[in-house]
């Protein structure tokens, strides 16, 4: 066992008013059932971030339920959990740990979040595609270009192979991962060409092309949801029926 | 050559559940042949998230990252596959790195390098990720079975 804050015994100061556990209650469907905890283990049995900072699921909600407000708010460890959900998924009683995580990222003061993901999220809202990592709706589009014309040119069966861009009333807007215009725009050739050969139509848009949201990574709800509304809108006005995002 | 393939959380946990993790397992098994698909355990709704969600990957805490995915990396190793299918990004970089960290040596490949390789319509720039054993696969004109 790790030497942490956590190991050791603990004096709980009765925080005054509502404590963390009951602020985040307040927000949830059904308070996120996070009284009903029969500490049973099953979530930090199954969670790969047990161990990590000395914290696990449960005790992160046993503390909560104490209201050591201040080392919850404080723990490293909620930025080491992946909100996976899966000790949702395991647990009798339901209980949303991950969004208490959510919460307690949100509690963070920027200059002491993570600067990659902080970094992330304000390069994706300087742009209006929204890529974390920066790259403009210009470069994407001769990027794709580019790829589409050489593909159509050196394999044979590809000469029709198409990767259209802001194609009103496509049937679907697919999203796209900077990662790949930007560092192997190699690899969204065969998933075109899947989607050519099922006669599938489709369209990337200009406006919210980017698929990942390191906003939400960093719990800044104003700023996720404006990427999230401004690419709903992006679908609506190309008149798409669906929109694919695969993050 | 054995395959085994990652469900992502956020496409089978956190959306659509088991029924996507069928028919995940329904393409991989009609793409790379039944008798070669080996799932890892636990799997669908109850697999475990490899560690490269939640922004894991651009916070910074790299021993953390690989820590948690040790688990993984040792699912992994148990199903005895060579290729781990990736159909998420997070999944694809982290579980990658995994291989090289721990030693694995398994490749991770995107879905949809084998579904277009499987087709006959996988380009030769589009091969990054194959292992040696795949990299020229379908590109020349021998018969290799």
């Amino acid at each position: 066992m790790s030497d942490t804050k956590a190991n050791h015994p603990t004096k709980l100061a009765r925080p005054s008013g509502l404590s963390f556990k009951d602020k985040v209650a307040e927000l949830l469907p059904e308070g996120g059932n996070l009284n009903l905890c029969l500490t049973c283990g099953a979530c930090s049995a199954g969670c790969p971030a047990t161990g990590l900072e000395g914290m696990d699921p449960r005790k992160f909600l046993r503390m909560a339920a104490l209201g050591m407000d201040e080392e919850l708010t404080t723990t490293p460890w909620v930025w080491m959990c992946s909100m996976c959900t899966r000790c949702v998924h395991v647990c009798p009683m339901r209980i949303n740990i991950p969004q208490l995580v959510y919460h307690a990222r949100k509690s963070w003061p920027e200059d002491k979040k993570p600067r990659g993901i902080v970094n992330s999220c304000n390069a994706a809202m300087k742009t209006e595609g929204f890529s974390a990592m920066g790259a403009s709706s210009e470069d994407f589009k001769f990027v794709v270009e580019d790829m589409v014309e050489e593909v159509r040119e050196s394999q044979p069966g590809q000469e029709n192979l198409e990767a259209p861009m802001d194609k009103h009333g496509a049937t679907y807007f697919l999203n796209q991962n900077s990662r790949e215009p930007v560092t192997e725009p190699d690899e969204m050739v065969p998933l075109w060409k899947i989607l050519n050969m099922a006669g599938c139509d489709w369209t990337y848009g200009s406006v919210g092309w980017a698929a990942e949201n390191y906003c939400m990574f960093e719990a800044d709800d104003e700023k996720w949801e404006q990427i999230v509304r401004t690419k709903i809108k992006a679908v609506e006005d190309l008149g798409c029926k669906y929109w694919l995002n695969t993050e | 050559m054995k395959f085994t393939v990652q469900d992502p959380c956020q496409l089978v946990r956190k959306t659509f559940g088991d029924p996507v993790a069928d028919d995940l397992r329904y393409v991989v098994k009609a793409v790379v042949g039944e008798e070669n698909f080996i799932d890892m355990w636990p799997n669908k709704s109850n697999n475990y998230c490899c560690g490269g969600g939640g922004g894991y990957l651009q916070s910074g805490y790299t021993e953390a990252r690989r820590y948690y995915g040790k688990r993984k990396d040792e699912q992994i190793k148990d199903t005895g596959a060579t290729y781990v299918i990736a159909p998420c990004h997070n999944c694809h970089a982290q579980i990658h790195d995994l291989s090289e960290h721990y030693g694995g040596g398994y490749h991770v490949v995107h879905l949809w390098t084998l579904i277009a390789l499987s087709l006959g319509m996988l380009g030769e720039n589009e091969r990054e990720y194959l292992g040696e054993d795949l990299c020229d696969c379908g590109l020349c004109t021998v018969d290799d079975e």
